[in-house]
């Protein structure tokens, strides 16, 4: 199944601003970030198709998934 | 109070009252500088080092800006652009709230790191530097750690509250406590060429969602790092959010996150809210 995945900040670094890629059914945001080597602890703010999500959210032919960074410097 | 009031009228031109006189009649009437900027405004007459604030500013809101007391939490990257322009903005009371003292990694951002402060406790030299630019501000210094345990009795009499901490576990805190106390907390965080704000009215959970993924330790600021543009970005954002939750003006990012790629020069804005959720971008 098709998934477009969309990513923020630095984790564009090494990867792409944007992609859509096929992913076997009943993959969740966690097998995608997985995929692209980022590591949980980094992961922020998730969304699919525009509402946030957990990790163990599965995703759906179609969906838009979103990926920010974790930001907590000062 | 009269013959202040009468030395401010005589000696205002126009309808600014410049600093020269401001200082002049602190001394002949033995108040302080903040008082007599308070009478000057009382009677609707402009210190004139905020001239420029006009007409963003009228001067009625100067004098609920001067009334008014904010919180800093944290006096580094963020924390020193926040104090340096809540000054200059002419907030009357400034709490900053910090336990560090300057160290060498901080000078590439740190507004009020120098070498020669290297080892001066961050909140004193805040202090210092208020005197310097806005001696009618008063600015409290408080060289201690934030925490649960001390939380409320620090922030007591704070209307609002500038997040510039750089732990993730002090947020949450920070957040319910002010939640507790019914007191807006502007939030902002940074990491490399990014960062991002949004403001926590009483009663939401701002803070939570945002870092609802978060299970301990750092965010990716520990390999980023923190570049010297990056905090003046953020904190001056968290600024115009005091400015307005002040005056009641404007839209606040109540429920929404504003989030700044300064690499891509990309701005977000994503809804917060758990159900229904819009972006304001073409994302």
């Amino acid at each position: 199944m098709n998934i477009t995945v969309k990513l923020f900040a630095s984790f564009r670094t090494g990867r792409f601003d944007i992609e859509t890629g096929d992913y076997p059914a009943g993959t969740t945001v966690a097998d995608v970030a997985d995929s692209l080597n980022l590591p949980q602890s980094e992961l922020g703010i998730m969304m699919i198709n525009n509402r946030h999500v957990k990790l163990d959210r599965q995703i759906a032919e179609g969906d838009i998934l979103a990926l920010f960074p974790l930001l907590g410097g000062g | 109070m009269d013959a202040l009031s009468a030395f401010i009228r005589d000696h205002s031109d126009g309808q600014l009252f410049p600093w020269a006189r401001q200082h002049e009649a602190a001394v002949r009437f033995s108040v302080s500088v903040a008082q007599v900027e308070a009478a000057a405004l009382q009677q609707n007459i402009l210190p004139a080092r905020y001239q420029r604030n006009r007409q963003a500013i009228s001067v009625s809101d100067q004098f609920t800006i001067f009334s008014s007391c904010v919180a800093v939490i944290g006096c580094g990257g963020l924390g020193g652009y926040v104090v340096e322009e809540l000054a200059r903005l002419g907030v009357g009371r400034i709490v900053v709230i910090d336990p560090d003292v300057f160290e060498e990694h901080n000078l590439n951002r740190q507004l009020f790191s120098t070498p020669a402060n290297l080892g001066r406790a961050k909140v004193e030299a805040a202090a210092a530097r208020v005197r310097e630019i806005n001696p009618a501000v008063t600015l409290a210094p408080i060289q201690k750690a934030f925490s649960i345990d001390n939380g409320a009795e620090l922030l007591n009499g704070c209307q609002i509250v500038v997040d510039a901490l750089d732990s993730i576990q002090v947020r949450l805190e920070l957040a319910e406590i002010c939640s507790t106390m019914n007191i807006p907390l502007v939030h902002g965080a940074i990491a490399g060429w990014f960062g991002h704000v949004t403001t926590q009215f009483p009663g939401d959970t701002t803070l939570q969602t945002i870092y609802r993924s978060w299970k301990g330790g750092k965010g990716v600021e520990q390999t980023l790092g923190n570049p010297s543009f990056t905090p003046a970005v953020v904190a001056s954002i968290e600024v115009a959010e005091v400015c307005k939750l002040l005056l009641g003006q404007g839209n606040p990012l109540r429920g929404r996150q504003l989030i700044i790629d300064l690499l891509s020069m990309e701005i977000q804005v994503i809804d917060l809210h758990e159900e229904i959720v819009t972006v304001a971008s073409e994302f």
